[in-house]
């Protein structure tokens, strides 16, 4: 057997794999969304588009561009902490360093449906540990600060995503060069002279993998809302969840996964550009 | 040049990240702290097992963990075997198919988890294949195929291309190459991505609560259908558990050798 047919054999299996396991079933979603709805939520062969338009109404709509906007606040907020946290961990001692890395391993890598379970439970309805807390501490709050409300889904996806935003900050902090800092610094530069002139500019490739890194996972989010925010708090993948499993319209809930998909894929090409356009600058 | 004193960062970016750690280890801290704690008469506290005990007593719990466990040794292993190859072929040759298996890996990376759920759930419904744990493992081999591509493929590129010829000189066949040269030299790589396979298996929730079959549930499912009901402290104790066998794969992957090759190799490889 030559060489080439030796690896194009290993490699087969794998390839099988993707084509019937990722490609032939989003394939199928994509052939679904154009299907129709029947009577009892079983699929018909009739093709039209109309669950695309269904997909845009009102109440979805509003879904949408709340989903967009968590998404994007909280992938600001944790690409913006993130950044200042990696620099941190960049600068301090080497063996902290590692300290570090490990302690923020350790939320990141652990089960989200625990990491949730914990927040629900110190946050829990009127009574939960971090209300006898604060009344033992007389501190004054609301008591129905900590139920179900959008904050606490706010709070839930920053505090699961955030490790997601440092790690690649940080690995770029590692690589990078602090001797420029350093001679700003000689020079006279403050503190936002260093962010905006120097590190800003040269970690710009590093932020913006933080920042679809937090994105991406973010817009698709089922179980931080579905958990935290009662059920008021619908995001996208809740919807698509509930189109699937509760009213059986495979169709609808279909197209709106495609909608979803084609916004990532949108996204994916701007982030892209974005980048390309920073070496096209530099060169 | 890493290693001269670098310098530091402004204090407020410190108490930032002091801060933030709070807020990521308390709620954590706060559940293992209460699975021991028992409330009694007045404001006095008790240390106790109870809850822990209670969990080991919990039949369906323990089916749980042993589905959990199946499910994660079997997907792990499947997708070790034939991710290594295919990150193995891609690194050494260009063929037909391989910016096919390249894509396709970087897809279901960013692919949205919901809709990668909710596909292969179409599949099975359409194929009319019976919901159970053989649809979890195929789900879970999906999933993780492409961290242990990205993870020996990093491994494989670095391999020294001489060693290959010198083998085939001295009459190696394609397979005793491999048996004997390859995968002792990508074993490290290996066991890392195994070990992430594992994790990545065990801890799934989304796509397991999709694809299982009724009465095939894992442990993450059972955590997350007993929280729907309400909030016990035997549920803290379950999840303490959930933690710490985590932890523990992780703090043995951080001790090996193995993972720091392997994020020194990922380091090397800045496709990301």
């Amino acid at each position: 057997m030559n060489n080439k047919t030796w690896y194009r054999f290993i490699a087969f299996p794998s390839l099988v794999w993707f084509f019937t396991f990722l490609l032939i079933p989003i394939a199928m979603v994509i052939v679904v969304s154009f299907l129709t709805r029947g009577t009892y939520g079983s699929l018909e062969w009739i093709f039209q588009t109309g669950n695309y338009f269904n997909a845009f109404q009102d109440a979805y709509l509003g879904i949408l561009l709340k989903s967009l906007m968590m998404a994007l606040g909280t992938a600001l907020f944790c690409t913006t902490v993130g950044f200042f946290m990696a620099w941190s961990i960049s600068t301090s001692p080497k063996a902290t360093r590692n300290l570090w890395l490990f302690a923020l391993m350790l939320p990141f890598l652990t089960n989200l449906v625990i990491r949730v379970y914990a927040i629900k439970f110190v946050r829990n309805g009127m009574d939960g540990p971090l209300q006898t807390l604060l009344r033992l501490l007389g501190l004054p709050f609301n008591p129905y600060a900590f139920t179900a409300n959008p904050y606490l889904v706010m709070y839930g996806l920053i505090t699961s995503y955030l490790p997601f935003a440092v790690f690649p900050m940080y690995a770029a902090f590692e690589k990078f060069d602090f001797d420029l800092v350093e001679a700003a610094q000689d020079l006279g530069a403050t503190t936002r002279k260093v962010i905006t002139g120097i590190l800003v500019p040269n970690l710009k490739p590093a932020i913006f993998s933080s920042f679809s890194l937090v994105f991406v996972p973010c817009l698709g989010e089922y179980i931080i809302p579905d958990l935290l925010g009662g059920a008021k708090q619908m995001l996208l993948g809740n919807l698509i969840v509930e189109l699937f499993l509760k009213s059986r319209n495979w169709p609808l809930g279909a197209s709106v996964s495609v909608v979803v998909f084609v916004i990532l894929v949108l996204f994916f090409i701007l982030i892209h550009t974005m980048k390309g356009l920073r070496y096209a600058r530099s060169k | 040049m890493l290693d001269r004193s670098r310098p530091k960062a402004p204090a407020f970016a410190r108490w930032l990240l002091i801060g933030m750690f709070v807020f990521l280890l308390l709620p954590l801290s706060m559940m293992i702290l209460s699975s021991f704690i028992q409330f009694s008469s007045g404001s006095m506290i008790e240390i106790t097992f109870r809850y822990w005990k209670e969990v080991f007593d919990d039949e369906p719990l323990r089916d749980s963990l042993l589905n959990s466990l199946m499910v994660a040794f079997s997907a792990s292993t499947v997708s070790v075997a034939l991710g290594s190859l295919a990150a193995l072929a891609l690194a050494k040759t260009k063929f037909f198919g391989q910016s096919f298996l390249r894509m396709s890996s970087v897809l279901s990376l960013v692919f949205p988890e919901i809709v990668f759920a909710l596909s292969l759930l179409s599949l099975f419904f359409v194929l009319g294949i019976q919901l159970g744990l053989w649809t979890v493992v195929i789900a879970h081999i999906s999933f993780s195929l492409p961290y242990v591509i990205l993870t020996v493929g990093a491994r494989a590129a670095s391999l020294d291309r001489s060693l290959d010829d010198a083998a085939a000189d001295l009459g190696a066949s394609d397979y005793i190459l491999l048996r004997r040269i390859h995968l002792p030299l990508l074993k490290p790589a290996i066991i890392s991505s195994f070990f992430i396979a594992f994790l990545l298996s065990f801890d799934d929730f989304l796509i397991t609560y999709f694809v299982n079959g009724v009465g095939y549930d894992t442990l993450p499912i059972k955590l997350y259908t007993s929280m729907k009901t309400g909030i016990t402290p035997k549920l803290n104790a379950l999840a303490t558990m959930i933690f710490l066998t985590t932890s523990m794969i992780l703090f043995l992957l951080f001790r090996s050798p193995s993972l720091n090759k392997t994020l020194e190799d990922l380091n090397k490889n800045e496709n990301f």
